[in-house]
């Protein structure tokens, strides 16, 4: 039982996620965790501003459970099923991200010099880090709801069903992801 | 009973995120510098598996488990909204190093910075919501 805290293969972790998604249209509902954000608006009370977020929440519940789950299930891995939580990513990935400025590279799951945000004390937040972070979750939930689905509802169930619109937005997500970090990465860090 | 299936899926969902790492933003960093299979990976051999069950549930016409007959909707078509959400989607993906499913996962997992661009996400959302009609769709 000791691979269970090895990190897992790929080979295991596709499978899982296709299981996942299958189990969720054996219960009549479908793999697509950005709704979630939708969801978290209108609860919010978005619905008095624009329509768009006028629906009842309450059919979506489900899959707030889900998400609710998905929290739980980080929690279970990073504590309970981890020893190691450096990540072994590629030499050459190392180098690339040190000479970005990431030391932190291939000794932690997330990178310090982006998540770390305040010091040992808490008494010094940094600003920068902060602002990248409010930046990228803005573009993640605006591009999300603008292409109508994330990683989970286009390029695993809508590519599954063959959807062509899943497709342009896959093509769209990686345009957008080479373009961050090969050509802005540099610029901003 | 159906909140504990949900959970159980979603509990499920968040470990196999985090222990594959596709909830680190290195393996998202590698993937996008193509250093690596494990993303393509994990994300390909996902989609194949998952067009074989769904073409397998179409094919026989299952039913779920409690006996509904099972649809997939088409993706409405067009273009713009696709090709441009994805580019603006890829573009967070990579600067955060997380999509909306890791995103929880790594809240639990106790990185708490993650706060910041979940909020940010729910604000994005939102802003979308109100230009929703000005935009090309």
């Amino acid at each position: 039982m000791n691979w269970i805290y090895e990190p897992w293969p790929w080979y295991i972790a596709g499978p899982m996620i296709a299981f996942i998604m299958f189990l969720l249209i054996m219960v009549d509902k479908s793999f697509g965790m950005s709704s979630n954000l939708r969801t978290l608006c209108t609860m919010c009370g978005a619905g008095k501003k624009t329509d768009f977020f006028k629906f009842d929440w309450k059919a979506q519940k489900w899959n707030l459970i889900v998400a609710t789950g998905t929290v739980i299930g980080g929690y279970i891995g990073a504590n309970f099923l981890t020893s190691e939580l450096a990540v072994a990513i590629d030499a050459k990935t190392i180098s690339k991200l040190n000479t970005l400025g990431f030391a932190s590279a291939g000794n932690a799951y997330l990178p310090k010099e982006l998540f770390v945000i305040t010091n040992s004390t808490g008494a010094f937040l940094n600003v920068k880090q902060v602002i990248l972070l409010g930046i990228g979750g803005l573009l993640v939930g605006f591009g999300a709801r603008y292409a109508g689905g994330c990683t989970s509802g286009h390029a695993i169930s809508g590519l599954s069903n063959l959807q062509l619109p899943s497709l342009i937005a896959v093509i769209g997500f990686f345009m957008g992801g080479l373009l961050m970090v090969h050509l802005i990465f540099p610029m901003i860090f | 009973m159906r909140t504990g299936i949900y959970l159980f899926i979603g509990i499920l969902f968040g470990i196999t995120m985090f222990k594959s790492e596709a909830a680190s933003w290195f393996r998202i960093y590698e993937m996008f510098s193509f250093d690596s299979f494990h993303m393509y990976g994990i994300i390909g051999s996902a989609l194949v598996i998952g067009a074989i069950v769904v073409k397998t549930i179409k094919h026989f016409k299952i039913k779920s488990f409690y006996g509904e007959a099972i649809t997939f909707p088409n993706k409405e078509k067009g273009f713009s909204r696709y090709f441009f959400g994805g580019i603006i989607f890829g573009l967070g993906w990579a600067l955060a190093g997380a999509c909306p499913g890791p995103m929880f996962a790594l809240l639990g997992a106790g990185f708490l910075p993650i706060g910041i661009v979940i909020l940010a996400a729910v604000l994005g959302t939102f802003l979308y919501g109100v230009v929703r009609k000005k935009l090309p769709h």
